[in-house]
This record gives C-alpha cells, sequence and structure tokens, in this order.
C-alpha cells in the first residue's frame, strides 16, 4: 500500500484500508511544545494548477463544495465572473479572473488562477495559531485546520501570507482548503484535481508533480512564453499547491498572487521575539515584586506617622506650607 | 483648591485613629469592575499569547468562550477605566514635586517616606500608572477593535491587523507589568487597600504618603465632627 | 461528428470557430489539452468574443457574428492561391471534377432560378451533366472551365482578405495569420479539426456555415482522418440521440423521410429514392433505403404491415408542408389554429425565439401538458412574476397540467454523445415524490387513447390500434425492450440470400446489425442506423473495455457507436488511391492488397478495391461535394448573407436582406429591426457555470454564476455611461430586457466596412424559476426566423440598443 496518493483520476482503491493520515504523522501541531518525532516520513505530495491549462470552467469549486458539503449564498453579479466574490468558510477555491494586456504584444490575456490555500512548508497560519492542535501539518506537506480545537480567533488569517483562511460567520472556526486530507487519507487525490476536465489540475507526489511542470514549462516555452516557470515559493520553505505560470516572472498579474511571498515580519515578531521578551518581562516584573517584598521590609505606618496626623489635623495652621520650608506646588 | 491635591469626598474624621475619606463608593466600585474586568482580560489574554497559558482558557470555558469574551470584557474595561479617569485625572497632573520625589529612587524603593518630600494626594508612581494604564488601555482598545474579526473584520486590511495585533500583544505585556507593580505597590505599602476596600486610611498612612493632601485637608477644615 | 471527441486528440490543428468548446464542453475539452500536450496542437479560435476557449487558445481572431462563411469563403480562397490543396485528395475525393450543367450560375448574390415572391430557387440547373452512359461527367484534370473546381475558384474569388476585414471586420493580419495556419494542413501529415456548435447552427445561414468549413476541409484532406473531420459540438448528452430517432417532424428514425402529401402511395414514395449510383461502382448506400423503411415499419406495425398494405404506409403521417418545426408550430399557435401542446422535456418560453410571441400563443391553447423533471418557466408562464413575467395571468385560459418525470440519472437508458457513441447507462438515485419515467407516462396516455380509439372508433383509427406493443408490462415499456426493438429481429428465419442452406439468423432473434436488413418483412428494427446495439452478444452499448490498441484513440470495445461501431466516418479517406494511409503514423484502415483492416470498423464494403469505390459510400457519387447540387435549399457553393438583422447591409448586394430563401412568416416581417433603431449586434451564448435552463435550478451552479448579465466592451460602456456591474436595459423589436453589465476587455468593437460595430453578449441560462437570481434570457431579444434548410433560430446574430437604467422590479 502506497503511503500517499499518486494521482487524482485514479479510481478509488476498492478494499478497505485505515486512514494513512493521523496523530503520528504530524510534523507541526500549533501552539504544541514538544511533539513527539513522527513514526514514519510520509511521500510529501503536491497539487499542481497549469493556469495555461485552466479554462475557468468553476468545476473545482463545484467538486470542492460538493466533497465538503459547504453551501455558499447565491450572491449577485457585481459585473465579473468571480463567483463567489472571495473566498468563504463555504468556498474553500476559488477561480480568480483577470483580464490583463500584455503590453509585448498588445494581445489580451484572461488570467484565471485557482485561488486556496497553498499548503506552505512553512506555514504562517500554524505559527500564528495560538490553540494547541487546531492547525496541524502532516508529514506529506498538508496543513489542516482541526476545526475541534480552533478558538476562531482569526491569527491564522494574518498569519498567512496569501489571505487565505476565513472565519465562519456561523461556528466561528477557520476553514479553508484541506487538500482533500480525508480523501489523501485513504489514497484519493483532492476533488477538484479530480473534477478538473483538462487536468489543469494535477495531484501526485511533489517530485512528480515538479517533475510534470517541467514538461509544461517546456511546452509553454516553445509556444512563445519565455517566462513561463514554476511557482514553488521559497519565502514559505515551498508549497504543496504549486502554479505553473505563463508569466512567472510578474506573479501579481494573476489577481495578485505575491511575487515573493513570506510570513510577515510583524507576525515573524509577534509570534518571535515578542512572545519571549513578553514573557521575561512579565515574569521579571513579578519576580522583582516578590523579592522586593522578600528582601526589603514592608512600608508600614509608624506611630510617629499617627501623631504626625493627630498634630496636623488637630493644628490645621500648620498646613501653611511655607512654615514647613515647602514651596507651594508648581505644575511642571 | 488644588484640584491635584484634594478631590471631592476627600475628608478627615478624627478618631483614634484618625481616617480620612480617600475614595467614595462609587469610585472604588469603578476602580474593581475595572480591576476585575482587567483580570479577566490578562488572564484571557495572556491564553491567547503564549501555548503554555492556553490552559487559562479552561477559566472561560473554552477556547471559543475565551475569544469571544475577552473584546466584551475589553469594552467594559475601557468604559469603566474611563469614567474612573475622568474622576482622577486632575489629581494626576504632574507637578514639579513629583520630579523632587522621583529623584529619591532609593528611599522610594527602600519605604523611606520620611526623606521624601511631601507629596498630595497622588505621588509620581502613582501617577505613573495611572497615565501609563490610560495610554495601554487607549492602544489596546484601538487595536482590539481592529482585530475584533466578528464585528470589524472587514473593515481593516490584513496588514493592518497584523500591526495591531503585534501593537495590542506588547501593550498587554505592559499593561500587566504595570498591573503588577500597582498591586504590589499596594500590598507593599501597608494599610493602602483599605483605600479601596473601605474607602478611608488612616491618619498615619495620609501624613506618611501623602502628607501634603491631608495637609490641604486639614487646612480647608474638611473634617466631619467627633462621633 | 465525423469522428469521437476522443480523436481530437490527434490533431494537429484545432479550429473552434462557430463554438466555444472550452466553456459549453469543458469535459470533451480535455481533448483538446491532450492534443496539445502530447502533440504540440495548436488550437485557433475565432469569435465575436474572447472566450474561454480563447484564453487557452494559441491564436485568436475576433469576427463579427453571421460573417463566418465570408471568412472561410476567404481561406478556401487563400488555399487555392497559395497552392494549399491536398490535390489528390480534392481530385479523387471530391467532386472537384465533375462538369455542371451550363444553366447553372452566380450573379449580384443570387444563384440561377430565385424567385422572389416564393423565396425559393428553382434548383434543376444546379446538377452534374450526366453523359450517355448515366453517369455523371467529369475531367479528372481539372481544366474544364465548367467542373466544380473552376466554379469554386471563381465563387470564392470576390472573398479577398481586404473583402474578409470589410465584412468580418477581422484585422487582414490576423485573417492571414488563421489562413496561413490552416493552409499548412494541406499537408497529408498535418490534419486539422473543426469543432462547432451552435454558434454556426443557429443562423439564418447555419448549414451553409458548417458545409464551409466542411468544403475547406475536404480540400485541405482532413476528412476521414485522425485528428481531422468536421465535430458538431453537441449541446446536450442526448441531443444527437435525438436527431437520430428521429424527434425532427419531417424524419423518421435513422434520417428516414416522413413523406409527404405528393407521395400519395408507397411506390411514389420509393420512386425518388432509388438513389442510382451516378459514377460506375460506387456504393451509393442508400440504394438500401426501402430495407430501413420496411424494417422500420414493420417495428411499428408488426403482422399489421404486410406486402399487401404496402407495410402499412398508409398509416404515416403526410406532411403538407416541408416540417412543422418549432417555429411554424408556434406560428399555428399564435394564429389560434393549435389547441393543445404537449411539452415533453422542453422549456419553449426560454428556448424559442421571441419570447412575447410565445408567451402570447400559450396563451391561446386550451391545454398544455409539461413533462418534465424541473419546475420550468413553461408550466409556469402564466404566473406573474413583475418585469421578469408580466402576463395578466387572469386574462390566460390555458389549463396547464403539469407531469413530473425522472431525469437522467434516475432511470436507465442510452444518452448517443456528439461522437455517435451510444452510452448506456443506470439510475443512480431514485425518483423524487410524484416523478414517473416517460416511458410509464407515455404508455398510460397511449393505452388510454388506443382504448378510447377501440371504443369510438373515429375517422382512423387503425394506426393506433395495431401500433406494435409488444411489452411485458404493456403499462411501462422497458429501456431494454426498446433498445432490442430499436436494433431489430429476424421476423422469420433468415437465409443467406447465395445459400438458402445456410441460416444467417433464427426467426424472433436479434439481427447482428442493419446488413441483415430485408425489404420484404422478414425483418424489423425501429432505427436502422442504431442496429448493432443490442444484439444476441448482449448489450453492446453497456461495454466499457476501454483498450486502446497502439492509443489511437478509436476504443473500439467502449459502448457501441453508429454506424456498425465505426469510430470515424469516410475512414476509407485517410488512405490514398492505393490503399496506404496518407500519414502512415496515423493510419485508420489499410488496404492490403485483398481488403481493409486496421483500427477502425472500415466505412467501406472490406473488399472494395481502392481504385475503384469511393470513400463517401453515402453519396451516389462516392465522392463528397463540393458543389452541393440541388440538396441545399441556398445555394450548391456557400455565399455571405448578412442576418436579418445586421448592423451594416450586404456589401455584395445591398438589396438581399438575410438569407434569401430563409422562411419568414409575414407577421414577423414587422418585428426585424434596423441598425438605425438599434444600432448594436447582439449574440447568444452559454456559460460554463450552467447548463441551458437546468442548473439555475440547483444551488452550486446558481452560487457560481448567481445572476443574469450582459457583455459589452469598455468603449461602448463609456459611450453609453455604463458601469461595471451595473443595471442595463437592453432592447429590440421584439422585447426589453434588463441584466448587470459585465464590462470586458474580451469585446472589442469591430471595424465592419467602415464602421464602428459594437458587440453585445447575452448569456442564457436565466428566468423566473429556481435557485439563481431571477432574470430573462436572450430569447424575449430574438428574431422569429431560422436557417433556410432547417429553421434552426437564428439566436447568433441579432440587433439591440442599450442603455443604463435601474434594478428590475420582480415577484
Amino acid at each position: 500500500m502506497m503511503d500517499s496518493p499518486r494521482t487524482a483520476v485514479s479510481n478509488p482503491p476498492i478494499q478497505p484500508m485505515d486512514s494513512n493520515l493521523g496523530e503520528r504523522d504530524l510534523i507541526r501541531r500549533s501552539a504544541t511544545a514538544s511533539l513527539p518525532k513522527p513514526e514514519r516520513q510520509l511521500t510529501p505530495v503536491a497539487k499542481l494548477i497549469d493556469v495555461s491549462k485552466c479554462i475557468g470552467c468553476k468545476a473545482c469549486q463545484s467538486a470542492c463544495i460538493e466533497w465538503n458539503d459547504t453551501h455558499p449564498a447565491v450572491g449577485e453579479n457585481v459585473g465579473v465572473y468571480t463567483n463567489p466574490h472571495d473566498l468563504s468558510e463555504n468556498m474553500f477555491t476559488l477561480m480568480r479572473f483577470t483580464e490583463w494586456v500584455n503590453p509585448e504584444t498588445d494581445n489580451l490575456e484572461w488570467l484565471i488562477r485557482k485561488d486556496g490555500c497553498m499548503h506552505c512548508s512553512d506555514p504562517g497560519c500554524l505559527k500564528a495559531c495560538p490553540a494547541p492542535g487546531a492547525i496541524v501539518q502532516y508529514s506529506n506537506g498538508i496543513v489542516d485546520f482541526v476545526h475541534e480545537n480552533c478558538i476562531g480567533c482569526g491569527y491564522c488569517v494574518k498569519g498567512c501570507p496569501f489571505n487565505i483562511p476565513r472565519i465562519s460567520k456561523t461556528d466561528r472556526r477557520a476553514y479553508k482548503c484541506t487538500l482533500c486530507s480525508d480523501r489523501v487519507a485513504v489514497g484519493q487525490g483532492p476533488a477538484c484535481a479530480k473534477a478538473c476536465p483538462t487536468q489543469a489540475i494535477v495531484f501526485g507526489t511533489k517530485e512528480d508533480m515538479k517533475k510534470h511542470a517541467d514538461e509544461r514549462i517546456a511546452d509553454l516555452k516553445s509556444r512563445g512564453y519565455a517566462n513561463a516557470g514554476l511557482y514553488d515559493p521559497p519565502g514559505v520553505g515551498g508549497t504543496h499547491v504549486m502554479y505553473v505560470l505563463h508569466h512567472n516572472d510578474k506573479p501579481h498579474i494573476y489577481a495578485d498572487l505575491p511575487d515573493q511571498p513570506k510570513i510577515s515580519a510583524v507576525v515573524q515578531s509577534w509570534k518571535g521575539v515578542t512572545k519571549y521578551a513578553g514573557l521575561a518581562v512579565m515574569g521579571l516584573a513579578a519576580a522583582g515584586s516578590i523579592l522586593h517584598g522578600i528582601l526589603g521590609k514592608p512600608n508600614r505606618v509608624t506611630d510617629e506617622d499617627e501623631e504626625g496626623a493627630e498634630k496636623l489635623t488637630s493644628n490645621p495652621s500648620a498646613t501653611d506650607p511655607g512654615a514647613d520650608g515647602h514651596r507651594p506646588e508648581e505644575r511642571v | 483648591m488644588k484640584a491635584e491635591r484634594v478631590q471631592p469626598g476627600d475628608a478627615i474624621h478624627p478618631g483614634n485613629p484618625i481616617t480620612v475619606n480617600r475614595y467614595g463608593p462609587a469610585a472604588r466600585a469603578n476602580h474593581w469592575i475595572t480591576a476585575v474586568s482587567l483580570i479577566l482580560l490578562a488572564l484571557s489574554g495572556l491564553a491567547l499569547f503564549h501555548p503554555s497559558l492556553f490552559f487559562l482558557t479552561g477559566l472561560f470555558g473554552g477556547g471559543q468562550n475565551t475569544r469571544a469574551w475577552h473584546p466584551y470584557i475589553g469594552v467594559v474595561l475601557f468604559v469603566s477605566f474611563f469614567i474612573f479617569f475622568a474622576q482622577l485625572w486632575r489629581a494626576n497632573l504632574p507637578t514639579r514635586t513629583d520630579v523632587q520625589w522621583l529623584s529619591h529612587a532609593k528611599d522610594i524603593i527602600g519605604g523611606h517616606d520620611e526623606k521624601l518630600p511631601e507629596v498630595g494626594k497622588y505621588n509620581a508612581g502613582q501617577k505613573f500608572i495611572f497615565w501609563a494604564m490610560a495610554g495601554l488601555i487607549l492602544l489596546l482598545i484601538v487595536t482590539g477593535v481592529i482585530i475584533w474579526d466578528q464585528y470589524f473584520g472587514a473593515a481593516t486590511a490584513v496588514q493592518t491587523k497584523r500591526y495591531a495585533v503585534l501593537i495590542h500583544s506588547i501593550c498587554a505585556v505592559l499593561i500587566i507589568c504595570v498591573f503588577i507593580l500597582h498591586v504590589y505597590a499596594g500590598i507593599w505599602t501597608r494599610g493602602t487597600i483599605r483605600a479601596m476596600t473601605r474607602g478611608t486610611v488612616t491618619g498615619g498612612w495620609a501624613y506618611r504618603h501623602h502628607r501634603k493632601w491631608l495637609r490641604d485637608l486639614a487646612g480647608r477644615g474638611r473634617q466631619t465632627p467627633a462621633e | 461528428m465525423t469522428n469521437a471527441w476522443t480523436d481530437i486528440k490527434n490533431s494537429d490543428l484545432v479550429v473552434v470557430m462557430g463554438g466555444n468548446a472550452a466553456e459549453a464542453h469543458p469535459c470533451g475539452f480535455k481533448w483538446v489539452t491532450e492534443a496539445k500536450a502530447h502533440r504540440g496542437a495548436k488550437l485557433i479560435v475565432v469569435d465575436p468574443r474572447y472566450t474561454r476557449t480563447a484564453s487557452v487558445a494559441d491564436y485568436y481572431a475576433p469576427i463579427r457574428q453571421g460573417t463566418d462563411i465570408a471568412f472561410l469563403n476567404g481561406v478556401i480562397k487563400y488555399c487555392i492561391d497559395n497552392d494549399k490543396v491536398q490535390w489528390e485528395y480534392t481530385k479523387n475525393f471530391t467532386n472537384a471534377a465533375y462538369i455542371v450543367k451550363d444553366g447553372f450560375g452566380y450573379k449580384d448574390g443570387l444563384f440561377t432560378g430565385y424567385d422572389e415572391t416564393k423565396r425559393d430557387y428553382d434548383r434543376s440547373s444546379w446538377d452534374y451533366v450526366i453523359g450517355d452512359d448515366g453517369f455523371a461527367v467529369v475531367d479528372m484534370t481539372l481544366q474544364h472551365p465548367r467542373c466544380v473546381w473552376n466554379l469554386l475558384k471563381e465563387h470564392v474569388s470576390i472573398y479577398t482578405p481586404e473583402m474578409v476585414e470589410r465584412i468580418c471586420g477581422t484585422p487582414k493580419d490576423k485573417f492571414l495569420k488563421v489562413a496561413e495556419m490552416m493552409a499548412e494542413c494541406s499537408s497529408p501529415t498535418k490534419n486539422m479539426t473543426s469543432m462547432y456548435a451552435l454558434g454556426w447552427t443557429q443562423h439564418s445561414s447555419g448549414s451553409q456555415n458548417i458545409r464551409t468549413m466542411a468544403m475547406l476541409q475536404l480540400i485541405l484532406g482532413n476528412i476521414g482522418v485522425r485528428g481531422g473531420g468536421m465535430n458538431a459540438l453537441r449541446g446536450h448528452s442526448n441531443i444527437q440521440g435525438l436527431t437520430d430517432i428521429g424527434l425532427l417532424s419531417h424524419l423518421l428514425p435513422g434520417y428516414l423521410n416522413i413523406p409527404t402529401e405528393k407521395e400519395v402511395d408507397f411506390p411514389t414514395y420509393m420512386s425518388t429514392r432509388g438513389f442510382k449510383p451516378l459514377r460506375p461502382g460506387q456504393t451509393s448506400y442508400w440504394q438500401n433505403y426501402k430495407k430501413f423503411f420496411v424494417s422500420f415499419q414493420k417495428a411499428m406495425w408488426g403482422a399489421a404491415a404486410t406486402p399487401e398494405n404496402n407495410f402499412a404506409y398508409d398509416y404515416l403521417p403526410k406532411l403538407d408542408v416541408p416540417a412543422y418545426d418549432v417555429l411554424r408550430i408556434f406560428e399555428m399557435m399564435d394564429e389560434g389554429k393549435v389547441n393543445g401542446y404537449f411539452c415533453q422535456g422542453f422549456n419553449p418560453v426560454l428556448a424559442f425565439p421571441n419570447r412575447g410571441k410565445i408567451t402570447r400563443s400559450l396563451s391561446k391553447l386550451k391545454w398544455l401538458v409539461t413533462m418534465d423533471p424541473l419546475e420550468t418557466e413553461t408550466s409556469h408562464f402564466w404566473e406573474n412574476h413583475g418585469d421578469y413575467n408580466d402576463v395578466d395571468t387572469a386574462s390566460i385560459q390555458t389549463e396547464v397540467i403539469q407531469l413530473p418525470t425522472t431525469c437522467f440519472a434516475e432511470e436507465e437508458g442510452s444518452l448517443t454523445n456528439s461522437g455517435r457513441w451510444i452510452q448506456w447507462h443506470w439510475p443512480a438515485g431514485s425518483p423524487p415524490g410524484e416523478a414517473q419515467h416517460d416511458n410509464w407516462i407515455m404508455g398510460q396516455i397511449f393505452l388510454r387513447m388506443r382504448e378510447l380509439y377501440r371504443k369510438e372508433g373515429g375517422a382512423f383509427p387503425d394506426p393506433i390500434l395495431n401500433l406494435s406493443w409488444d411489452y411485458a408490462n404493456p403499462q411501462e415499456p422497458t429501456a431494454e425492450e426498446l433498445a432490442k426493438e430499436i436494433n431489430g429481429r429476424a421476423i422469420t428465419q433468415l437465409t443467406d440470400p447465395t445459400d438458402p442452406t445456410k441460416v444467417q439468423v433464427e426467426a424472433g432473434k436479434l439481427l447482428v446489425n442493419f446488413s441483415q436488413l430485408r425489404d420484404d418483412g422478414s425483418t424489423s428494427s425501429g432505427c436502422w442506423i442504431y442496429s448493432g446495439c443490442w444484439n444476441e452478444h448482449g448489450n453492446n452499448m453497456a461495454r466499457r473495455d476501454n483498450h486502446d490498441p497502439d492509443d489511437t484513440g478509436a476504443y473500439l470495445n467502449w459502448t457501441f457507436a453508429w454506424p456498425l461501431n465505426r469510430r470515424t466516418l469516410y475512414n476509407r479517406a485517410s488512405a490514398d488511391m492505393n490503399g496506404k494511409p496518407w500519414d502512415p503514423a496515423r493510419k485508420i484502415i489499410e488496404w492490403d492488397g485483398s481488403k481493409w483492416s486496421g483500427y477502425d470498423v472500415p466505412d467501406i464494403a472490406p473488399t472494395a478495391k481502392p481504385q475503384d469505390v469511393g470513400p463517401f459510400i453515402m453519396n451516389q457519387e462516392g465522392v463528397s461535394r463540393l458543389f452541393a447540387r440541388g440538396l441545399m435549399r441556398d445555394g450548391p457553393f456557400p455565399a455571405h448573407y448578412e442576418p436579418f438583422e445586421t448592423p451594416i447591409p450586404n456589401v455584395l448586394n445591398p438589396k438581399i436582406r438575410g438569407n434569401p430563401v430563409a422562411r419568414v412568416f409575414q407577421n414577423d416581417v414587422k418585428q426585424f429591426g434596423t441598425a438605425d433603431e438599434f444600432p448594436y449586434a447582439a449574440t447568444s451564448y452559454r456559460l460554463t457555470e450552467h447548463f441551458h435552463y437546468w442548473t439555475k435550478h440547483n444551488p452550486v451552479n446558481a452560487a457560481l454564476q448567481p445572476e443574469f448579465f450582459v457583455e459589452i466592451s469598455e468603449e461602448l460602456a463609456k459611450e453609453k455611461g455604463i458601469e461595471l456591474g451595473g443595471w442595463v436595459r437592453v432592447w429590440s423589436k421584439r422585447g426589453s430586457i434588463k441584466a448587470k453589465a459585465v464590462v470586458t476587455k474580451r469585446i472589442r468593437p469591430l471595424m465592419c466596412d467602415g464602421k464602428a460595430v459594437h458587440v453585445v453578449g447575452i448569456p442564457l441560462h436565466w428566468g423566473f424559476m429556481g435557485a439563481a437570481k431571477k432574470g430573462f434570457g436572450p430569447n424575449s431579444l430574438t428574431p422569429f426566423v431560422g436557417d433556410a434548410n432547417i429553421e434552426t433560430p437564428e439566436y447568433k446574430a441579432f440587433l439591440v440598443n442599450i442603455e443604463p437604467t435601474t434594478a428590475p422590479v420582480g415577484v
């Protein structure tokens, strides 16, 4: 039995099988300090989205809705083909349409990019997540949200360099593409890849997908796309959802795909130095106080003070500050 | 009347020992609402701040409730604190004496009040806590609203939220430190806590720590008849 | 399709024109991506809009809707001028060498024999010169001035690149680039495929659109070869089956004709259906017409169809008009000549042109029965939905009876795909509520009607009383029973005609295929072309073996393709005069000196010598026709005619409006608009998110494309002050609709005859029922006129006006 499926197009295995993705396969777990080393290393998988082959049919969206049993609302037309208008807890993947006039050829190009979770090797969502076990990463590369552990804080949204997770308005939990971890676990590829009529979405081991991408890029170069390339951004340690782009020199033309995505420095410092320095500072403040309390004497009111008060209150004239040699207070 | 030294309601009660009214019931209630809010916020916030403190969510009935309640408590704190603020801000305006007082850092820490200059209702340390609280709460409420996704998720860009959450956590750390200082000072300086429980302090306490305040009160005849 | 979906992977050049394969046929389009990925094939898209297909094309050229003939005639001229012709193929496999009668000619946009009052041609001169031997005269040197080749050359000579640009609005350089890419496929080892759909059929010159490309494909030698062909992408999973089984008012199953009233008896009917070969030794397979016809009659009336009563010829209806097509029926309904209408699996309120007329016509019925799995607009045509269906309910007296049916996924049966593969399917779920299979409903209606005829007699009860109804459960014939009936049986024992001692089929057994049909009443077959689908080997349509030796894309053991499980029609033409494949790497069949064999079922008698018998066996000539003789009503060569509503006059003859022989009803002429009042050229189309008017009932599809819109260029939007996503009103002479505006760079104004033509794109998936937002369809605007040959309505080219507006008011 293979540990990871090699394709999305084959039919599911007939024999019963145990889920291939379990606690023992986790390599990262949000807000968890010591995670036991996994017993085995699963073959890394990847979904490759060939934007140059995509016809924007939205079969992936529909397969995603069906498989995950989500219910996106029937919205409105706002003058574009991108529908629903954004990712949501009911729409984990979205075709984003961009009309781009190539300045070199003056020809229109209709760029259609399937947006969704990139399954980063260094996932910003997981780094940002404060809830233990709400976000996990399997040794095959899938980054998954475990909804029963999610507290709905939205930190994953801030941690994600691709602006992917969405918080449900009803159950206040975070949702995104799971790379169909529930299918992959039992030897099937993601629903979107299975549904894609042109195999613009393919699925397999990351190694195979990179090889396949090389062939596609060679084909695109032969058709005049000199800058065709693979989008597997190193800034997030590579991704397990990759794109073949005809214009890999400018990913941003594909509906603002980040040119060089990485976890935001703000998030890095929040989840890095602030977390530790913060604990240290608070700890020091508490420790300092305790130490002071132990080493020094309490500041007690003495009998002289009581007498002084007695004297002062019974002889208000003594209140003249001038008599005490004090100057009247002035604001500074 | 020097507002920064004496406030409405402050009064001396002759007796043995002498007691001095420092906070009325409304002010005390206000303080404790603020205090409880701050404690709850610190506990719930810390739970989300560091994984080792996530267990604190148990106090609130789990992570979802912790996340949901925290911002509402924040609003309570904000409102409550600023009602309090309105009452106290004049008395906390800085004075020249504060500078002198602060220059005796060693005596402050050592508890040698007799060596310190006379101060009014609040000393510079208390004023620092007051203003630090005010400033940090303001920053916390602003950044907190920005990251309160349930209602304001669509209002700002993700990058703004990232800065907000960073600032929010730094401010939270600072306010907790200020809080620790405040609580410790209250405990260390014996006789202080009753100001916020019973509302009064002893004459000796006032004489020792806020002699100018006591002097002002005495001088203005703010005394109630002996019983 | 001449070829199959799977065969498109063998192509070198895919031309999508008159269709939008990626968008409307995304699953079939995968074979284009296969061709691109594995053969380095190129994809050309020619369309008024930059479509989703264009988004993955290697080359895109814009064209004004309704001008495809000018464009393609231009390409034919380009090929002739530049010697880009597959000469051996053209000379031997087309009628290029045939000499045409002297009377035939073409002048000022009209062919010989035009009668303006009848709007028809006398087509007698459109034919070959017949020699003394009774065969057509040919000149294989192509030197004769009256040979088809020279007439064609003359005919297309006006379609210069400049003229193409003037008519089509396609910039000359783009046209030339496309022409050059197509012309390269005249090489015997380069094949081009044509993928088209309603973008060509839904015009008043629809048939000729397709014919022009077919002619180009013939002179490039691309018919009958792998990766070539004329491939109609059918708009519905079983619309090919509908055509095959004869659900058209003038056809019987298997493309046999319903008699006309002039064909008073069987001998008269058969007298014009001899199909004598026009060249020596040719197959002319329609010579078997009588076998197909008699077997059909036997399937219909069994023992009641006897040689004595001419196999119940008189039971058949006789047409008094060429056809009772949908346009004619609704015209008659509008005139009050129709009382009742059975609407099975159709939604005329959204599907037929000039919706105002459709609704008005339905309102004049006494009763309307709808059989549908969905709540269609037609079932609810009487219901007021504000602006979306503004009818006065109280004034409509039509009684509507809704019969809920099962949908395809809830029943057993077959679907015939575009590639003629008849694929069996099984129910995936149980029907909801009161839904019943169509077979049950039809059975119930038939049994009740027969009972009434039995009791009450009537003018002519025989065809009903004698109808063969030999089903195990007469209440509901099963799909299996019907399939076997379609395949056909031996009624009596069949013996080999050359050796009577050899028994071919025992009485009562299923026939192997249509080669066993007889014209003496000893066989029956409900649809001869489907014969072989379910024979004694079992249900061949249910086969699911996807082995494909040498990856030819034939998949011979996957289901059953008509005819005879043949995957590529005219596949004999894939080999040269000696029977050797033009391209050895793409062999289909080959002559080994004694017989044909290869990867597909040969489309010729297995022992027919390659030099003797032509590949186009259904034609009397044995070759294909660049010159259509009198078989097309609007000309033996395709000529450019503008749509009935056009932004510019016909530059070839400004006096001709539309197709000069297309049928127009007098009432509809008044409702044609002109460019001064309606300056913008509109077209209608489908979107990939939806299937016709069905999927708007599905919340998933509705979420993916929720609301009706029209598409316009940025230039037109600016001119009219229309905002992206704002409301617009679009109106024609026949109706007015409101839509959201999608302002796009994908539509650009075209310069035609010196005038900027703005295109308005109108998708068709919305109505007032279902899960999606309420909306309109283009049929509220489209003209009530159809193709000159087959009456397919002109949905793709009409005129509108547009302005910004406010949201519609709806209920």
